[in-house]
């Protein structure tokens, strides 16, 4: 791995950094596991969700990469905290300047978290989905899960972040835009055959869902009607741990970091229940509902 | 029946939620199966006219909208027919 500080560059040799002792036994997988996280709308989580669940799949033994797809406007590298750590970029792997290796940024927090930036003054247009697809393939044979963070929209940037997908997770905050634009997106999946998708219901406010202010979880599975794979709260704490860059899942005591625990143990096979977050609508704003509903 | 139910519960306007989900239902099929509802509209005619051809409807009671469940969008139509001049009309009570 090269490792940079203060901008010089060392080697050191490949896995030699943790004595075998302590690493956790884990089950390789056959071939890493490619999975993209994006949203259409800007702005509802898909970052922190993929920090959030790069972390939690890394604390739990796995070895994984998370790239920022997001060219021109990335934003994994500051909320994860390695800003500074950044030499070379998935532009400059895509481009020949850099082997993949270099620019792997490893996370010195957990034992195989690494992170491959974007790049911040080029645009999308500098990548295509056969140089990201290509790019994955070279990736999987040594990692477990491979992470990448979808850039808002769906044009050029989310199709090269969806092109290399096994699995396609959707961000969504339970809000009139945020699951318009959802819906799109799993529309796009579906037409790109590799759709549906999994939901992650982000910030959500289980006093609003009482009041009736907020749309419960229920009524957006009703409109989305996509698997669900996880709900995330509002979390004052997630703004705390991006000023610090330091991912929420790495806080025992946050609860928005043990709903992204819980996807992150869902994404393994484990069947892990629902957070109660008490997001019931009142009894009789369902005995309401029931007999207003038009059809 | 609903007008009245929901003035029992002492709700006359529907929850902020509520309007939300039905607007959203709404946007979303038009989304999906990009049928705007000025498409709508005249598809609409166009049902009614062809279904006159064939037989007598009460024009003014037809209801022709979109309905989705799980993914699957659906275009009903409610068509309420005449009876034949002559014919019985309602069955007794």
């Amino acid at each position: 791995m090269i490792q940079s500080s203060n901008g010089r560059v060392t080697t050191s040799a490949n896995g030699a950094s943790q004595p075998a002792a302590h690493q956790p036994e884990r089950e390789r997988t056959m071939a890493g596991k490619v999975i993209t996280v994006t949203s259409g709308k800007g702005g509802v989580g898909k970052t922190t969700t993929t920090a959030n669940l790069a972390v939690a799949l890394a604390a739990g033994g796995h070895k994984v990469v998370c790239l920022d797809a997001d060219i021109g406007l990335r934003n994994l590298d500051v909320v994860m905290g390695l800003e500074n750590r950044i030499v070379y970029d998935l532009v400059d792997v895509v481009e020949g300047r850099a082997r993949l290796r270099q620019a792997m940024i490893k996370d010195k927090r957990l034992p195989e978290l690494y992170l491959i930036p974007a790049a911040q003054t080029r645009d999308k247009s500098a990548v295509s989905p056969s140089d990201m697809i290509k790019l994955c393939n070279d990736l999987r044979g040594e990692v477990d899960y491979i992470l990448v963070d979808s850039p808002a929209g769906i044009e050029r940037g989310f199709r090269n972040a969806v092109a290399p997908a096994d699995q396609v997770l959707i961000v969504t905050n339970p809000e009139v835009s945020a699951v318009r634009d959802a819906d799109r997106i799993v529309g796009l999946l579906e037409a790109e055959e590799k759709g549906p998708g999994h939901l992650i219901i982000n910030r959500l406010k289980p006093e609003m869902v009482k009041r009736g202010d907020m749309l419960s979880t229920d009524d957006v599975l009703d409109i989305l009607a996509i698997p669900l794979i996880g709900v995330v709260p509002e979390d004052e704490g997630i703004l705390v741990s991006t000023n610090r860059g330091a991912p929420a899942a790495m806080d025992e005591k946050s609860r928005a970091g043990q709903a992204f625990r819980d996807i992150a143990r869902r994404l393994r096979g484990e069947d892990v229940p629902f957070m109660p977050l008490d997001d019931n609508k009142g009894f009789w704003q369902k005995l309401a509902a029931r007999f207003t509903r038009s059809g | 029946m609903s007008n009245w139910f929901e003035r029992l519960l002492g709700r006359g306007t529907p929850s902020s939620a509520q309007s939300a989900k039905e607007r959203l239902q709404f946007v979303l099929i038009h989304d999906r199966t990009d049928l705007s509802p000025a498409v709508l509209e005249t598809l609409k005619d166009e049902i009614i006219a062809v279904i006159s051809k064939h037989v007598e409807i009460d024009a003014d009671g037809v209801e022709i909208n979109l309905s989705q469940t799980q993914r699957e969008n659906r275009l009903v139509a409610n068509i309420p027919l005449l009876a034949a001049p002559g014919a019985r009309r309602r069955s007794r009570k």
